[in-house]
């Protein structure tokens, strides 16, 4: 009877994957394409679909779906079509794992993507790294992935917490001054993050102070008052998701944009959005941004996106157009799926402009797997005209200059035998 | 340190009267239908939703009156189509009940307004700080805390002074003497349901005021409700009263000392209380067996 | 069925249920021969397995004492908690990091059963939950020792050597399947015996009527609390299984949400019967793992289910079968 009931279910999911798949995601529509005799490329993506980082995976998958559709109609990849299965992680390390599991056993998938959350895409690069299977991290922020614990077979695009605080510490230095106050949420990636910023305040000669809070803060005021009462130039919000709109509502209700100035790393245009107008405000990082007057392929694609999709891309939507990109150009100059062939293809590989769809020289870094990207400092602000111009970039960090050399990241990569 | 302890306390308590709001409603449904309502936050996450959805039209004002009915109604609705199916049975399936309802009405809300989360806009008056003193009191929270004592004053006397409210009470009692009595309980529970999830639709207007709005909402603040009502004592209004606030200052006072426990004090707490007084602060000996 | 039929249905000579029984275990043994085939993969057999167990340890406590704990997420976390710190810091021994697991879960759930065996109905449930939580924050905040929202990491199952022969369940192919097989089959031999023993048939007296099981001179606060712990120790052992599966351990593992799921898994399966948890947990992660791969609305299919179950199927799926199916 158990047999039976199994049977059922699975017989009718390898059925219906294609078709639900598709439909699951509304901008989904333009990757039905007549099978045409090949077997596809099966890419597996696994990310939080629910869950607090919501918002942001589903961006990433809009973003890889945009990109499927768009690799399918120009013949797909090795000229076969391209079929994209997704995986909600629950934003649950268990859950991750076992659908990284699933995709490779079951599924036989080329290549695996995910998670946005770093933990989860740690878990998952265990796996990966155990079948040999070929894996992007498209959003998972903590510095390990590409530094300590790197892997040959796992390469990430968006930026490490250090690059990103590297990038905007002499920006803040230079507007608001050396007396800095943290708010930093008590887990790995606010660690590396506050470590990463003091290092380089440091450097400049600076001091501060802050506190650690729990992940999911949502009242900040015990915290601001004592903020207030250090007097710092400018104050750190290291918090992610809602717990950073809120710390940014409060400081804005509690006016203390009079007494110092509001910073951070990462503010995403997803988390812009839920923030009041009078509150989206302080110098931030972005990782990607749409508006880039002069750079070539980048308003034709924002344009065509905005027609296919029916929003402005963020940074997420471009990390998962970027990673299906980059596995189409690193199969094409591997000449092959296989996971060795394509990590060493991978490897120095620079993508091309319109992927990489901003200027200077993007590449996947050889010695850690980090893609060498732009960093975009610059001031967060209420829309002007358009919606979504939102932030005003003020300096690109390369990706170099950001990220420092291979050798202080922690990583010593082994390739297979 | 004086200074930011002073702070501190006026912060918690302003916290802990939240926790009295949606506590309790919740400790309302346990009381009187012997229910554990995990879709409590679920119903506080609506009343905010049904504010954004009302303040276009009505205004913030009118939002802050509608929204919590419509959650009432709503609760209402659910008691007599789900949960009075089950009040005979076991308590695991009321519990199941509510877990899977909780997960439904999560599910809905993120398909429904998106997983982003959403400001609800308030009045630009009440968003400014009282003084450049009291820069951390909003007059937002002053309102917040306002509102939150006229509802449990409503509330007190909503269940002392009508007919419905002495029922709901003796029925916490004793349900059986009360429905030899003649009195209608299933109407009674059904009410006592809306009562406990209109409270819960307040707590929800007033949260996405101060934290905005996101599907998963009321997870964070279920927690320190049932804390608050472990605390408090089980069968005790006062006592959820004096729970939610007392776990609201000690985690605005922690704060001050050692912020990342902050959230682990409301834990340490329960744990202590059900050490050296297992039926909690005020709760009657015997309704925690 | 009432109690009586139970206790005669776990009373009832084997040969009677023989069927069934190898039927089952055919199964089981065949796993990875058939699952591929119907569209599976072994990992997702694993899980079964290791939630089955959990919900079955659970179902003790449940299904055969009539308690109520909405809390067993925590020492299904704590085993897996103890056996990756094991792993980590202390050895890299498989049954090592099962054992400590296993006494971490156990012992927590005995020191809190103390606590609480006067306990009933919702107020236990509720007072578990709190305690769980408790658990689960202790994981999330103690960033040092156990890696906190990021989780446990770092450690691996190792292969079991035994005087010559090395068992290597180290890789992903079957061999580890069939260790935790081998393992579930032990524990479940062992709740199996004691629920035909005289210990076990007075958790059913409780059930059945405590005021009775009282007058009987069963000493029902003690019961409880033993009932609570063995539970509690069972459910370890799934969660340090869970860990060695997954090579990690994450504060979720200690969640009331997954409470919830070991709840509705048992009463899914039929929380009066011993193999209806089992078949519970198998529909749930099948289920879950199936719908949540065709739509990101999952919860709602899955909230759902638990309305379904409530209203319509309360004795689970296994309830309704010995009437027609063992006559």
């Amino acid at each position: 009877m158990k047999a039976g009931k199994l049977s059922g279910v699975l017989r009718r999911r390898t059925i219906l994957t294609a078709g639900v798949a598709i439909g699951a995601l509304p901008i989904a529509s333009p990757f039905i394409l007549p099978a045409r005799g090949e077997t596809p490329v099966k890419l597996g993506w696994v990310d939080p679909l629910t869950g607090i980082l919501s918002a942001l995976a589903q961006s990433e998958v809009e973003g890889a779906r945009y990109a499927v559709a768009e690799v399918n109609g120009k013949g797909g990849i090795l000229g076969r079509p391209v079929e994209l299965l997704v995986e909600d992680s629950a934003n649950d390390v268990g859950t991750g794992v076992q659908k990284t599991r699933k995709l490779i056993d079951r599924d036989q998938v080329d290549a695996i993507f995910g998670d946005v959350n770093s933990g989860i895409a740690y878990a998952m690069s265990q796996v990966t790294n155990e079948k040999k299977v070929f894996h992007i991290v498209p959003g998972g922020h903590t510095d390990p992935i590409t530094g300590a614990d790197c892997k040959w077979n796992v390469f990430r695009i968006c930026n490490t917490t250090s690059m990103d605080a590297a990038a905007i510490t002499p920006e803040l230095v230079k507007t608001f001054g050396k007396k800095w106050f943290f708010i930093t949420p008590d887990y790995a990636y606010g660690h590396t993050l506050q470590d990463a910023f003091v290092k380089n305040l440091k450097k400049a000669g600076g001091s501060y102070d802050g506190d650690m809070l729990p992940i999911n803060t949502s009242d900040f005021s015990a915290t601001l008052i004592k903020a207030k009462g250090y007097g710092p130039n400018v104050l750190l919000n290291n918090m992610g998701g809602l717990a950073q709109i809120n710390c940014m509502k409060q400081f804005t209700q509690f006016g203390l944009g009079k007494d110092m100035g509001l910073g951070g790393a990462l503010f995403e245009i997803e988390s812009i959005k839920g923030v009041p107008k009078d509150a989206q405000t302080g110098w931030w990082v972005m990782e990607w941004w749409w508006n880039q007057p002069g750079v070539p392929h980048v308003a034709d694609f924002v344009a065509a996106f905005r027609k296919g999709a029916g929003k402005t891309p963020s940074a997420r939507h471009w990390f998962g157009y970027a990673g299906i990109h980059s596995v189409r150009l690193a199969a094409e100059r591997a000449k092959s799926l296989a996971g060795p062939k394509l990590a060493a293809a991978m490897e120095d590989l620079e993508l091309p402009p319109d992927v990489a769809l901003q200027p200077g020289k993007v590449r996947y870094r050889a010695g850690d797997h980090e893609l060498m990207s732009n960093v975009f400092v610059g001031q967060v602000h209420p829309p002007k005209g358009d919606a979504d111009d939102v932030f005003a970039t003020a300096a690109l960090v390369p990706g170099e200059a950001a990220a420092g050399p291979v050798a202080e990241t922690g990583c010593k990569m082994s390739h297979p035998a | 340190m004086l200074q930011v302890i002073l702070y501190n306390v006026t912060n918690g308590l302003i916290i802990g009267a939240f926790y009295v709001l949606m506590a309790l409603g919740l400790s309302l449904i346990l009381n009187l239908s012997n229910v554990i309502n995990f879709a409590h936050g679920n119903f506080l996450a609506l009343g905010g939703y049904f504010a954004f959805v009302l303040t276009p039209f009505v205004g913030f004002w009118g939002a802050l009156l509608i929204s919590p009915l419509l959650a009432g109604l709503l609760g209402f609705v659910v008691e007599r189509l789900l949960i009075r199916r089950v009040y005979r049975r076991d308590p695991v399936y009321s519990l199941l009940l509510t877990f899977g309802l909780a997960f439904i009405i999560q599910d809905a809300c993120r398909y429904i307004w998106g997983p982003n989360g959403l400001p609800l806009g308030i009045p630009d008056a009440l968003s400014r700080p009282l003084s450049p003193a009291l820069f951390f009191i909003t007059w937002y929270r002053v309102f917040m805390v306002a509102i939150v004592i006229v509802a449990v004053a409503g509330l007190f006397a909503f269940l002392r002074h009508t007919r419905v409210g002495l029922r709901i009470r003796a029925g916490t009692l004793d349900l059986e003497t009360v429905s030899t009595l003649g009195v209608n309980v299933r109407l009674l529970r059904s009410i006592n349901f809306g009562v406990g999830s209109l409270l819960a639709g307040l707590s929800g207007v007033l949260a996405a005021g101060q934290i905005g709005l996101n599907p998963n909402m009321g997870d964070d603040l279920l927690m320190p409700s049932f804390i608050a009502i472990i605390v408090g004592g089980v069968g005790s209004l006062t006592g959820t009263l004096l729970g939610g606030l007392l776990i609201g200052l000690a985690g605005a006072l922690t704060t001050v000392v050692y912020p990342a426990a902050s959230e682990a004090v409301i834990y340490v707490i329960m744990a202590v209380v059900l050490l050296i007084r297992p039926r909690g602060l005020l709760g009657e000996e015997g309704m925690m067996t | 069925m009432n109690g009586a039929a139970v206790v005669a249905a776990i009373r009832r000579p084997a040969e009677t249920r023989w069927l069934p029984l190898a039927a089952l275990w055919a199964v089981l043994l065949a796993v990875p021969l058939w699952l591929p085939l119907v569209g599976g993969y072994t990992a997702l057999a694993g899980r079964v397995l290791v939630l089955g167990l959990a919900a079955i340890g659970f179902n003790l406590l449940l299904g055969f004492t009539g308690v109520m704990s909405f809390g067993h997420a925590a020492y299904f976390g704590l085993g897996a908690y103890g056996a990756g710190l094991t792993l980590r810091y202390l050895a890299a021994s498989t049954p090592l990091a099962m054992l400590l697991g296993t006494l971490l879960g156990g012992v927590a759930g005995t020191l809190f059963g103390l606590l609480i065996a006067r306990r009933r109905g919702v107020y236990f449930a509720m007072v578990t939950i709190a305690f769980g939580q408790v658990c689960y924050y202790i994981a999330y905040s103690w960033n040092d020792l156990t890696g906190g929202f990021d989780g446990l990491r770092g450690f691996r199952r190792a292969p079991i050597g035994l005087g010559p022969l090395v068992l290597d369940i180290a890789g992903d192919g079957p061999a580890f399947y069939y260790f935790l097989l081998g393992v579930f089959a032990a524990a479940v031999a062992l709740m199996g015996l004691l629920l035909r023993s005289p210990l076990g048939h007075s958790f059913i007296a409780i059930r059945e009527n405590e005021r009775r099981a009282r007058f009987l001179g069963i000493p029902v606060e003690r019961h409880i609390w033993l009932s609570f712990s063995i539970s509690c120790g069972f459910t370890a052992l799934a969660g340090s299984l869970y860990a060695l599966l997954n090579n990690f351990a994450d504060p979720l593992g200690l969640h009331y949400s997954l409470s919830g799921e070991i709840v509705i898994m048992t009463v899914m399966g039929g929380m009066r019967t011993f193999w209806g948890p089992l078949l519970g947990a198998a529909v749930f992660v099948v289920l879950q793992d199936y719908i949540s791969s065709m739509t990101t609305n999952w919860m709602s299919f899955i909230g759902l289910l638990f309305v379904v179950v409530v209203l319509f199927f309360p004795r689970g799926l296994l309830g309704f079968l010995p009437r027609r199916g063992a006559r």
